[in-house]
């Protein structure tokens, strides 16, 4: 029964991903980090080999795949570059709530079309005033009639500025705490939504982050996925299906950090001989090795319990999985700017990118401190 | 229109070569196979061509073992309706490989075989000639694009040579066309596209199948010899005058390229 092979069918979308990140995504990472500018042609190449939009079930014409699949698309574009991993990664994040939540005519009409064009949408969750403490939000949803009047700001959304589609997340009653959440489509063109600029990031800076502020924003109550109440446990249940695929980016990201310094370590060379030789590399090279494939298995096995089912037991080992790989792959990256040393330093290189990037897996989509908050409370629980 | 792309698996680029201890072939074992790049661009002219005319199916053929099935898979996630693997385990030369895709092209009702202008394997550029001559076909090799007249009984065709010399050439079809780089990117694979092709079903022939059981390779390879080393790069010294004195002499006496 244990068994720690791919299918074919995963090997095949793995070697494909992997040849669109060697010869699309590697080429230019350096060039839309230096400029910030975002990688629309790539985000819709990405598209249309279907590595969008994955999680949409077969009856409605998706492919209806689980996180494994977006696991192994997500090491090898991770591998590439985070940035755009994120910026291909979110449509999944935004969705997720619909297809959880949603009814089958919700899915028809918020989901599908994302199947028949490369279009954006965005997850609003987080606010000015609330990142951790997600359940503190304060974004307002008043009942007037049949619609919805939606006020308040949501803070790092990313795609927000290429976006058609919102999923926000608001309280109609902040005493009720997180039972007051709900969770409601806004489309992006809706009357009262503007954006803030793109904010200026350390790293992943070709993923577009901006506020979303919204201003007596009217959405009909159709709009609602799920019922009164049920916003923070749809946010809840869609981040421990994502977090595991980011996870994996970091796995792929540590990858490429410890492939470029391994290779670098055998030319450099100090002292008469490749650096290689010296035991102060090769620990931190094995250290690196141990991480990644410690940090692949957690996502796996995470992928597979939610696959099957066992969905709070996934959601733990993906807690799991995103605090061990996002904080392996930040000590591997600043690992193998060390390495590089002087020369990492510098953007003629490619190690400093992923060290900046990386920093961001260890910040979104729960900090590396809440995956040990969830991760005790759930050790502790009995 | 039946437009038929021949393929050929052949080790990737990045793999390291080894020798079998008898010399007559290359160690498999090991090795990572990918579709012969040119092949890729014929697979991609193959899918084009249907898309230019509105009509039409894609069939891809490869001549090989067990392995090579994954090539075709790969061509059906790209896109190809049908696939053709003509199994063997021993290796074949040019003459029966041409012989056995000869007896698919009949089958099939070929009205344009494309396929890459070589394999980067053994660089032989020599099957799409064969091919055409056991079927009486004209071919073009070089081409860099191929238009099919609406009427599909013929298709024009631009060859750009290695110095970029370009000409034009019109041919009746069916025919053969080797396609090189520059005629198009060839497409990635989809998620879509892979789903599909785990369940397309490949039809297989043996060489028996063919009509071919009693023909052999008129061909053997006997000896194979990796390439020398490489010999080192050459650091010129002293002071800037007498660096360039001494790069453009060896430019010009030992490279002969200026």
């Amino acid at each position: 029964m244990l068994n720690f092979s791919l299918s074919d069918d995963q090997i095949a979308l793995r070697d494909m991903v992997r040849k669109f990140v060697q010869q699309d995504i590697i080429p230019n990472a350096a060039k839309f980090d230096e400029s910030g500018e975002f990688p629309r042609d790539l985000i819709n190449k990405a598209w249309e080999m279907g590595l969008m939009n994955i999680a949409i079930p077969e009856k409605f014409g998706g492919m209806g795949l689980g996180i494994i699949e977006d696991v192994v698309i997500s090491e090898e574009l991770g591998a590439g570059c985070l940035g755009m991993t994120t910026s291909i990664a979110v449509n999944t994040l935004a969705l997720y709530p619909i297809l959880i939540g949603g009814t089958e005519a919700q899915i028809e009409e918020f989901a599908v079309p994302f199947l028949s064009s490369p279009k954006l949408a965005a997850f609003c969750l987080t606010e000015p005033g609330s990142g951790s403490d997600a359940g503190s939000l304060s974004t307002m949803a008043k009942e007037e009639g049949d619609h919805f009047v939606v006020n308040g700001s949501k803070m790092w959304i990313t795609n927000a500025g290429h976006a058609e589609l919102f999923t926000v997340f608001c309280t109609t009653n902040k005493d009720l705490k997180t039972k007051g959440i709900i969770c409601l489509v806004i489309p992006a063109n809706t009357p009262g939504i503007s954006l803030g600029k793109h904010e200026n990031k350390l790293g992943q800076r070709c993923s577009d982050t901006r506020a979303v502020t919204l201003e007596n924003v009217r959405v009909p109550k159709k709009n609602m996925i799920g019922k009164f109440g049920e916003g923070f446990k749809i946010a809840m249940r869609t981040l421990d299906r994502t977090r595991t695929p980011i996870a994996a980016g970091a796995v792929g990201a540590a990858r490429s950090a410890m492939t470029y310094a391994k290779n670098y370590s055998k030319e450099r060379k100090q002292f008469g001989q490749p650096i290689a030789n010296f035991q102060a590399i090769q620990f931190m090279l094995a250290d690196m090795a141990v991480n990644i494939e410690s940090a692949r298995l957690l996502c796996y096995k995470s992928a597979w319990l939610i696959d099957n089912g066992q969905e709070e037991q996934g959601g733990y080992f993906s807690a799991l999985a995103k605090r061990h790989a996002a904080d392996m792959a930040m000590e591997a990256a600043t690992n193998a700017v060390q390495i590089y040393g002087g020369y990492g330093y510098t953007k003629e290189y490619p190690v400093e990118k992923i060290m900046r990037d990386v920093k961001l897996v260890q910040i979104y989509e729960g900090t590396s401190q809440i995956q040990r908050v969830v991760i005790a409370r759930h050790l502790l629980k009995d | 229109m039946n437009i038929l792309v021949l393929l050929k698996q052949v080790p990737d680029t990045e793999t390291k070569i080894r020798i079998t201890s008898d010399k007559k072939n290359i160690e498999t074992a090991d090795l990572k196979w990918i579709i012969n790049p040119y092949d890729e661009f014929a697979i991609e002219e193959g899918l084009k061509t249907k898309e230019r005319l509105k009509e039409g199916t894609v069939t891809v053929v490869t001549v090989g073992p067990t392995r090579t099935v994954e090539a075709l898979r790969t061509a059906v996630a790209m896109g190809a309706d049908n696939a053709i693997h003509v199994k063997v385990e021993e290796t074949l030369d040019t003459y029966l490989v041409a012989k056995a895709l000869a007896e698919v092209c009949k089958k099939e009702g070929a009205q344009i075989i494309f396929t890459g202008k070589q394999a980067i394997d053994d660089d032989q550029a020599a099957t799409f000639g064969y091919l055409a001559e056991l079927l009486q076909y004209p071919s073009v090799t070089l081409a860099v694009k191929c238009d099919v007249s609406v009427d599909k009984t013929k298709a024009t065709i631009e060859q750009e040579g290695d110095s970029g010399a370009k000409s034009i050439i019109e041919t009746s079809l069916p025919a053969v066309i080797a396609v090189t780089k520059g005629i198009n990117t060839p497409r990635y694979a989809s998620l879509p596209g892979i789903m599909k092709a785990k369940k397309k079903e490949i039809k297989t022939y043996s060489i028996a199948d063919l009509g071919l059981g009693s023909e052999t390779s008129k061909t053997i390879d006997s000896d194979y010899q990796l390439p020398p080393e490489r010999a080192p790069g050459k650091k010129l010294t002293g002071d800037i005058t007498t660096q360039v004195k001494e790069l453009v002499r060896l430019l010009r006496e030992e490279a002969k390229v200026i």
